[in-house]
């Protein structure tokens, strides 16, 4: 019952791996758009890729290339609105979102089969994923690793507040755009699998499940990873048996398991703090310095 | 270190403010190693204004503003910033230890690992901001007050020769007052250069130099001339008791 479907079924080994490779990218991404505050733009990204894609499946052409044209379009959009016209990024942000879908469920609706290409952009096709698809999906999480790997500094210090990595002697704005990159390219790698509307589930409920438990980065980084395999692992399960969704049985997975560990938390925070009084004694040594 | 003779920071007719509308004009300062300068005034008068211009994060409208010979914002590892509340976030998984080191961060840059002057250094500033008992707690479960001491032991881990705390006393009690005055006569006796923005008058007490603000340097000087009662009354409405 548990492991018989992907012994039996190719299709499904190729999903759950598939699956597996976009947890654990949104994993990485999902962690600085939770600290960051980036829950608004990943979704307005998430949206804004249709029209490309939707022209690219009209065009016959890949459907990766088209999202990567979209979002570039986005980012401009929102980038110039907001400096040129004054406006919040909310305001910015939210103009660009609808403005793209609305481009793309028109451009879809030119499509002979227009339901069934903005449902499989929209929700994704994850029994449908390829070797191809894989092997972009694997360039993709490296592409992503390596980056927050190495600009996990100034990403820390911009989720703490961005007038300390200014102050710290890195460039805010040029961090900030690299952390949206890598939300890009996670929305781009995934929307295969889990859709462009429900990508944004995969990127937030394992990271926040992960913030709950982790006291660093790299452990909420793992929490996050193992809540998204894990539900893709169970939402494959859950598909296969019950004949639902595949993208959605994810989705919905991860945010369960979000809100049982919340539940969790909140009970033992509960008894914790019935459990002692607070009482704070700190010492101090002033007076010395500490060169 | 600054040589004694150095200008640690020079004003010259500097403006502040926000999009090219100045909320203060014309402060020209010079300040030596191991000076502290207090910023007095009622909320909006432009002491944030002054710092963020002086830590880089704001452009000058107008005079000149130099930082240890440099532009502001130009020598992160030379000089620290301490943000009005800076930001605690209930998710971030940091535990002190962690936000703590982050005041490294502008030494090591992107690829260096910390070595064991740098551990040393974050150990140093969590037991001299008295946060050492908590260095393994997540920040998100302290109270205000040990975020504020967290925040601090973070500015002095930079190891800076000018120190910009806007409001460094803020959600402290009486103890923790007491311990940020002894850090900064600590660090000024090394030769470190001090601005502080603070709305309490017992903070200006140490300074070499006060400047009352208003939208306007109403004055500026020893803290004798320039916490004068008339010049008081004029930026609070009110003078200190005798």
């Amino acid at each position: 019952m548990f492991i018989e479907p992907f012994a039996n079924n190719e299709f499904l080994r190729f999903s759950l791996v598939a699956g597996i490779l976009v947890a654990i990218t949104c994993a990485i991404a999902g962690t600085f758009v939770v600290l960051r505050g980036l829950a608004f733009i990943g979704d307005a990204l998430a949206h804004g890729v249709l029209p490309g894609i939707a022209t690219a499946m009209l065009l016959g052409v890949s459907g990766v290339i088209g999202a990567a044209i979209s979002s570039l379009v986005m980012m401009a959009g929102v980038s110039i609105v907001s400096r040129r016209f004054r406006l919040s990024g909310d305001t910015a942000i939210g103009l660009l979102f609808v403005g793209m879908l609305a481009l793309g469920v028109m451009i879809t609706s030119q499509s002979r089969s227009f339901v069934g290409d903005l449902s499989r952009i929209l929700f994704g096709e994850l029994l449908g994923v390829n070797t191809r698809d894989l092997i972009l999906q694997l360039v993709a999480l490296v592409i992503v690793g390596a980056v927050a790997f190495v600009a996990r500094r100034p990403f820390l210090l911009l989720c703490v507040d961005e007038g300390l990595a200014k102050t710290s002697g890195f460039s805010s704005r040029l961090f900030h755009n690299l952390m949206l990159m890598i939300v890009t390219i996670t929305v781009i790698a995934s929307f295969q699998t889990v859709g462009t509307l429900l990508v944004l589930g995969m990127l937030i409920a394992p990271a926040a499940t992960g913030a709950l438990f982790a006291r660093r980065i790299s452990i909420m980084i793992f929490i996050a990873s193992l809540v998204g395999s894990v539900s893709t692992y169970v939402g494959l399960l859950v598909s296969y048996h019950f004949d639902l969704a595949a993208g959605a049985s994810i989705v919905l997975t991860a945010v369960l398991i979000f809100a049982v560990a919340a539940t969790y938390t909140e009970i033992k925070k509960t008894i914790t703090d019935n459990g002692h009084n607070e009482h704070e004694h700190p010492h101090t040594h002033a007076g010395s310095h500490i060169r | 270190m600054s040589s004694s003779a150095e200008q640690t920071i020079k004003t010259e007719h500097l403006a502040v403010g926000y999009s090219k509308f100045p909320i203060v004009n014309d402060i020209s300062l010079n300040m030596r190693p191991g000076e502290l300068l207090v910023l007095i005034g009622t909320n909006g008068s432009g002491k944030s204004t002054i710092l963020k211009t002086m830590a880089g994060l704001l452009q000058p409208i107008n005079g000149q503003l130099k930082i240890l010979g440099s532009a502001p914002g130009s020598l992160p590892k030379r000089v620290a910033y301490l943000p009005q509340h800076p930001v605690s976030t209930h998710t971030l998984p940091l535990r002190v230890r962690d936000v703590v080191a982050m005041g490294r961060f502008a030494h090591l840059g992107l690829f260096n690992k910390p070595t064991t002057h740098d551990n040393k250094v974050v150990e140093n500033s969590m037991r001299l901001t008295g946060i050492d008992s908590q260095a393994n707690d997540p920040i998100r479960d302290l109270s205000g007050g040990q975020q504020q001491r967290t925040h601090l032991a973070q500015v002095l881990t930079r190891q800076a020769e000018v120190l910009l705390l806007d409001e460094p006393t803020a959600g402290l009690d009486i103890n923790g007052r007491k311990l940020v005055a002894e850090l900064i006569a600590s660090e000024r006796a090394h030769g470190v250069t001090v601005v502080m923005a603070t709305h309490e008058l017992q903070d200006a007490e140490q300074a070499n130099t006060v400047m009352l603000l208003a939208q306007r340097v109403v004055s500026i000087g020893a803290p004798e001339v320039a916490l004068r009662d008339e010049y008081l009354r004029e930026c609070f409405g009110f003078t200190q008791p005798h």
